[in-house]
């Protein structure tokens, strides 16, 4: 046995005994701990797969922040709230799904014939035309640009949806959920010295995004994380929800890609084609407005529905 | 020389491979959360540390050496914010009081 493939089998080993430990973890925050070291694990596995961006998507989005949202959201929940322990019955029937889906998957996988249908020989040949390096970026802003146009949008709908969680009298106000009474010394100081750093590097993944694997949601991700790392600590506010500022933010990306889409039809012939020789500037400036629209999501959908009393009304 | 820095490579990554191996012994054997802490932060710091020294020597310079280095940098930054967010939890919820300044 290779070590590469004993390294493998030792990763699987390790993450199905994560995830029995995770659904079986006697606390809710557990579980979510649980979840988290189970996301960076998937994420090693993409990178073994060599789905480098795939790898960054899951590390930042699938566990960095769904597990902050379920930290959240076990701290809130009672220590002996029904709601916190499903029943056992509850808890068999969602392993036996979870576990179909996997032997589904598995059995999908396995059946495929020797060489499998695939589009990735058509992808990289038309990158040349894109000026693109990376099929990744081509399949999400070009082939398939409609999906990441969707999912932009998504992403402002999902803000939407929790902003209308507000009071009537709260509304206009900043997102308090947040910020700690009291954030521990080391943290503040975490909070100052790391965000000059992740800042670059967020702007690095945007931006190599065109020929390696990087893009506009990982890019996002992690300025969002230094954003909210400085909102945790309390060294900056978030803005009031019904400033005009975070709302342009919020809706750049999204506008501009919809608007150069639209541009497609007269310029490129179809709806979302880009015109012959500019398709590389057109795509970083959608993928550059899209990295700080998403950013922005991101950092207000953890901060939370509006509060009034975290400053006069508007 | 080359033999010479394959040596240094080998003895420094199996000297922090040691350290991480004490730091997992600790973790699971000592008694409290605090002194777990201990153990994982020496693991992390030094072991890390030599295995990332041992490397260098293996890697492209200057910016293969200079990311692992900020690899290990940032693992240092993490492990002592980390360390003291999760002495201070632990300390006020196993013993019921704040921990003295």
């Amino acid at each position: 046995m290779s070590v590469a493939l004993a390294a493998d089998a030792g990763l699987a080993l390790l993450i199905l005994g994560l995830a029995v430990w995770t659904s079986i973890a006697r606390t809710a925050g557990g579980a979510v701990i649980g979840f988290m070291a189970y996301g960076l694990l998937v994420a090693l596995v993409w990178v073994r797969l060599a789905a480098v961006d795939v790898a960054l998507t899951e590390a930042a989005l699938g566990s960095g922040l769904t597990g902050f949202v379920l930290l959240g959201a076990a701290a809130r929940l009672p220590r002996d709230a029904p709601a916190a322990r499903p029943g056992w019955g509850l808890r068999l029937a969602a392993g036996v799904v979870s576990a179909a889906v996997a032997a589904g998957l598995a059995a999908v996988v396995l059946l495929l014939p020797v060489s499998a249908p695939t589009l990735a020989p058509a992808a990289t040949a038309n990158l040349p035309a894109l000026g693109l390096g990376n099929p990744v970026t081509g399949v999400l802003i070009a082939y398939r640009a409609i999906d990441t146009l969707l999912e932009s949008v998504v992403l402002v709908l999902a803000l939407i949806g929790l902003w209308s969680l507000a009071r009537d009298g709260d509304w206009g106000g900043r997102p308090g959920a947040l910020r700690s009474a009291d954030p521990s010394p080391a943290l503040v100081l975490l909070a100052q010295v790391l965000p000059p750093l992740g800042i670059l590097v967020g702007i690095y993944l945007f931006w190599t995004g065109a020929i390696a694997p990087g893009g506009a949601f990982q890019g996002g991700t992690v300025l969002a994380a230094m954003w909210v790392l400085t909102l945790v600590t309390g060294l900056t506010r978030p803005p009031r929800v019904g400033g005009r500022g975070v709302r342009l933010l919020l809706v750049a990306g999204p506008a501009l890609f919809l608007a150069i889409g639209v541009a497609g039809f007269w310029l490129g012939g179809a709806f979302l084609a880009y015109p012959a020789g500019y398709a590389k500037p057109l795509i970083l400036a959608i993928e550059a407005a899209l990295t700080l629209s998403i950013a922005v999501a991101l950092g207000l959908l953890l901060a939370g529905p509006p509060l009034a009393q975290s400053g006069p009304r508007a | 020389m080359t033999i010479a820095l394959t040596l240094f490579t080998i003895i420094t990554v199996a000297l922090g491979v040691v350290f991480f191996l004490a730091g997992t012994v600790g973790l699971l054997r000592f008694p409290d959360t605090l002194t777990r802490l201990h153990a994982l932060t020496k693991a992390d710091n030094l072991g890390l540390g030599l295995v990332v020294l041992g490397l260098l020597p293996q890697v492209a310079w200057p910016f293969g050496g200079l990311k692992l280095i900020a690899v290990w940098l940032l693992a240092l930054l993490a492990g002592a914010t980390v360390g003291p967010l999760l002495g201070h939890a632990a300390w006020t919820q196993e013993r019921g009081r704040e921990p003295p300044p």
